[in-house]
């Protein structure tokens, strides 16, 4: 657990370090559905190629730009793209460092699905299966067949059970030999791809290293910024909230003290805190005014200083003069419910 | 259970996040209805359809109402859109902002299902097998009409006595789940490709609407669960305090009827005070029994602190008890 806790930590760090991880859930979500995917060739000539290019690449392009969507930089990229330059200048070496560091991340679930898709086979027997050398690889003495009879049985090479074709060319021969390429293909690229990361990785410190410094500085200040300040938003609202909704029960318990010419409450001295804390209700019918009062008759966004705590007893200073007629609305309503 | 508890309080940091873990518990539970689910078809010519296509439509309605129903937000933004005015003006971006959120979220789950059966492919075969041209496939060609509607209507039982082994049965069947994945990955191409535009151009319209529309719907949300908080830390004081004058009623009504010696002086604060008088199991009886019988009236106000039971009897000059009053019937005898 304890373990855990400290992966789980590790990756909340900052915003970079949370999108690994997700980048890292991604690339398993990938192997994931690609072995619960069921590959279904279907064994038409002119269906084959479509079918087995679109499985290899649209998920890879759709994995690509869920990688975008589910980063929560992309929206501070456009963000900081897009705002006016107030008394700010922009960077444009930031807004590339954190386009780069995206797409980067964002290309790991594709290049796994590539290469689990080219290592397994399935895709590239399906699609290319119609362009198998039959000359080499087939039964050379068999009567000439015409173009699209070829075509037909040859499409059916992915589809064991209801290959007819045995005569012209083997279905395992072909099977192997383009589950061969299709392997093959798939080794190149997993090795390109690893050369190209190893060569980015180990020679960008040779090219302006002190700008790329600066430009991941300055892209995780910006995102850290952005952290704070909803955070701050979110405690502000919480603190607006508790004095709106204090000062409206204040406001209400005010104006009943006035309406109904009670005498000021004689709070005895053993009662203190917990008569404050009822907020000056004290029995059913007040507090059914009370609720029906927060919902037809929500208080303004607009925080009372706390000097003055009386509801309809403003003495104005710098107040707007809407106050005292809203309050005195306020005592008109609870006139016509009593 | 450490794990979970770390989980929980991630997601529960603030009130966005936990509307994204429950669209994607949503969306699991969808993906895990799917695999459970028993798909049989029906094999008929009439029903096929009407079965295929509901089976792929009317489980994301189902969804959508959840998502719909499990978020906290729909209530709070439903209250703001109907609430009077009163002193605070409504504002629209707001309610827009949470409207389009809580159907983002909502939508999750429905997709995932579409997706998922599209991506399977029994639905579709199910819903379009008798749908096809016999011509396109060899076993069909030669079969009268009639007959070729009923032989099409049974493609996507495997298991059928005339369909076991057909070859063309599985030609159609390839043909049409092939479809059904181009289908559902093109749908599911589109949307990701949506959902991207959106992010990414966001931010070019409007960003200061959008932060205000953000921080306002935030605070109501806020808003509203602190008020919900004072409410109950107000009636549970309000109840503590009904409770009490209760207890002190009945003890002076006990000593009224029983003249019982009265406590002994200042010795007997502790335990005794606990008691509140009443120290035996007639006492206790009678106090339960009036308890239901005769509940205190909702009043706790400084008027009513000495002898709540017995001023219920005597009618009461002021207007605003007079309401909370009339509910409780007068009571002769205890």
């Amino acid at each position: 657990m304890d373990k855990f806790r400290m992966i789980f930590q590790f990756f909340q760090s900052n915003q970079e370090s949370f999108m690994n991880g997700i980048c890292g859930i991604m690339a398993l979500a990938s192997t994931q559905m690609y072995s619960a995917f069921d590959f279904n060739c279907p064994c038409l000539p002119q269906y084959n190629l479509a079918y087995g290019l679109g499985i290899l690449l649209v998920p890879p392009f759709i994995l690509f730009l869920l990688g975008f969507v589910l980063n929560n930089n992309i929206s501070m990229l456009a963000e900081e793209w897009r705002r006016p330059r107030g008394r700010r200048g922009k960077d444009p070496a930031v807004l590339r460092y954190m386009f780069c560091s995206m797409a980067q991340r964002a290309m790991i679930a594709p290049v796994v699905w590539l290469s689990v898709t080219l290592l397994d086979g399935k895709c590239i027997t399906c699609a290319f299966c119609t362009s198998v050398p039959v000359e080499t690889l087939g039964n050379a003495s068999h009567p000439r067949l015409s173009q699209g009879e070829v075509q037909r049985l040859l499409a059916r090479i992915p589809c064991k059970e209801i290959y007819n074709g045995q005569q012209l060319i083997a279905n395992e021969v072909a099977v192997r030999y383009l589950r061969c390429i299709s392997q093959a293909l798939g080794w190149c690229f997993v090795l390109l791809m690893t050369t190209l990361a190893f060569l980015v990785r180990s020679l960008r410190p040779c090219f302006s290293q002190a700008a790329f410094l600066k430009s991941r500085y300055w892209s995780h200040y910006i995102d850290i910024e952005r952290k704070l300040f909803d955070e701050t938003c979110a405690e502000h609202a919480r603190s607006f909230a508790k004095v709106c909704i204090q000062q409206f029960f204040e406001g209400m318990s005010t104006d009943l003290v006035a309406a109904h010419c009670h005498l000021p409450r004689k709070a005895p001295a053993d009662a203190g805190e917990a008569a404050e804390k009822l907020l000056g209700i004290t029995d059913q019918g007040t507090m059914n005014m009370a609720l029906k009062s927060w919902h037809r008759c929500k208080p303004p966004l607009h925080l009372h200083p706390p000097a003055q705590p009386t509801g309809n007893g403003w003495a104005g200073e710098g107040q707007p003069s809407t106050h005292p007629s809203a309050s005195r609305k306020e005592t008109a309503a609870y006139y016509s419910w009593v | 259970m450490d794990r979970f508890r770390m989980i929980f309080q991630y997601f529960q940091s603030n009130s966005e996040s936990v509307m994204n873990g429950i669209c994607g518990l949503l969306a699991l539970a969808s993906v895990k209805m799917y695999t459970s689910l028993d798909f049989s078809c029906p094999c008929l010519p009439q029903y096929n359809m009407a079965y295929g296509l509901g089976i792929m439509f009317v489980p994301p309605i189902i969804l959508f109402l959840c998502g719909l129903i499990l978020n906290r937000q729909s209530l709070v933004m439903l209250e703001e859109w109907r609430r009077p005015p009163g002193h605070r003006k409504k504002d629209q971006a707001v309610i827009r902002y949470m409207c389009s959120s809580i159907m983002q979220r909502a939508m999750v789950a429905p997709v995932v299902w579409i997706i998922v059966t599209l991506l399977d492919g029994k639905c579709l075969i199910c819903a379009f097998s008798g749908s096809l041209d016999p011509q396109k496939f060899v076993g069909f060609a030669n079969v009268s009409t009639e007959q070729v509607q009923q032989l099409l209507a049974k493609v996507p039982c495997k298991d059928d006595e005339l369909m076991r082994n057909n070859t063309s049965r599985k030609a159609v069947s390839r043909y049409l789940r092939c479809w059904s994945q181009a289908l559902g990955w093109s749908i599911l191409l589109i949307l990701i490709i949506a959902a991207f535009l959106a992010r990414w151009l966001r931010p070019c319209f409007s960003q200061a609407t959008l932060l205000q529309a953000r921080h306002w719907s935030n605070y109501i949300d806020i808003e509203q669960k602190i008020f919900e908080d004072t409410c109950c830390e107000h009636s549970r004081l309000f109840a503590h305090k009904c409770i009490l004058h209760f207890f002190e009623s009945m003890q002076q009504e006990i000593k009224l009827h029983s003249f019982s010696l009265p406590r002994e002086g200042e010795g007997a604060e502790g335990g005794e005070g606990l008691l509140q008088g009443i120290t035996d199991h007639d006492q206790v009886n009678k106090l339960l029994k009036t308890w239901y019988y005769e509940k205190p009236p909702l009043d706790v106000s400084q008027a009513h602190q000495r002898h709540p039971l017995v001023r219920e009897r005597s009618p009461l000059p002021r207007a605003e008890n007079a309401r909370s009053h009339s509910k409780f019937p007068q009571h002769t005898s205890v």
